[in-house]
């Protein structure tokens, strides 16, 4: 597998990608922003403009959602009080890091600011979180692939979900 | 008296009525089956700037005990502290430093 990242001189990384795999994570980024909502504000400018959210702000009942946006605090009063008062500003933010992978995807060879960089690699991480959760991964993922037959019905998920870890343990190897 | 070059502390006799507000508040990572350990590692070095060595140390204790504290401080930096987090994907909470 030739396909990852590498760090650029002066900064940055080097994304080097197939047709194949840029379909891919375009398709998965594209389904973690249609499951992130923009963050909802009240009318009130100045709620607006620090980004305080509507609603009640209770925990996600998806367990994707959970895992994207989990509580804050033990306690479920103030797990809801800190969720209204951040949970839009995380939403934009992550939809922002996805909108930049999606806009610097392209197969071949291509360069990556230190800004996008950091944006792949928290949009990366959203994407095997979300597929992770779907899947029910343990710790031992990697043993369960190795022993997994090709036909089982899981197979074709489990391989993409490795392909993206060693594509994010490579980008953080590349940023160090 | 007059001492102006002093920096020993002075006993400052506080009222009864006056609750500091800020016992030591933490913030927790806890461990789960995706993160990377090479990426919670990263993020510890990019968030807090601790070293390698450091965010390598807090990474292996989230990893074998479950959970580690990895910043304190007043609830406020430690509930800005999580929101950071959590835009890394990191599983975060805070609490005050007692609760165990």
């Amino acid at each position: 597998m030739n396909s990852g990242f590498s760090t650029r001189e002066g900064g940055g990384v080097i994304a080097e990608f197939e047709a194949a795999e840029v379909s891919i994570l375009r398709s998965l980024v594209t389904q973690v922003l249609g499951l992130v909502a923009p963050g909802e504000t009240g009318d009130d400018p100045l709620e607006r403009a620090l980004g305080i959210g509507i609603g009640a702000g209770s925990a996600p009942s998806d367990p994707v959602l959970a895992r994207l946006f989990p509580s804050a605090y033990q306690d479920e009063e103030e797990a809801a009080e800190f969720r209204r008062y951040t949970e839009a500003t995380l939403r934009d933010g992550k939809r922002a890091d996805a909108q930049t992978m999606l806009d610097s995807a392209r197969p071949g060879r291509s360069e990556l600011t230190p800004e996008q960089a950091q944006a792949w690699l928290r949009s990366l991480n959203d994407v095997r979180l979300a597929l992770g959760t779907k899947l029910e991964v343990t710790e031992e993922i990697h043993d369960e692939i190795a022993t997994m037959s090709e036909d089982d019905p899981r197979y074709p998920a489990y391989v993409t979900y490795d392909w993206l870890t060693y594509l994010q343990d490579t980008l953080v190897r590349a940023l160090w | 008296m007059g001492d102006v070059g002093s920096t020993a502390p002075m006993a400052v006799e506080r009222p009864s009525t006056d609750v500091r507000p800020d016992l030591p508040w933490v913030t927790i990572v806890w461990n789960d089956p995706v993160n990377l350990m090479s990426y919670v590692t990263y993020v510890f070095q990019t968030v807090f700037g601790y070293s390698k060595e450091k965010a390598e140390k807090l990474m292996m204790d989230v990893h074998k005990k479950g959970k580690a504290v990895v910043s304190s401080g007043t609830r406020e930096e430690m509930e800005r502290d999580v929101q950071i987090l959590h835009s890394y994907g990191l599983w975060a909470t805070v609490q005050p430093d007692s609760v165990k």
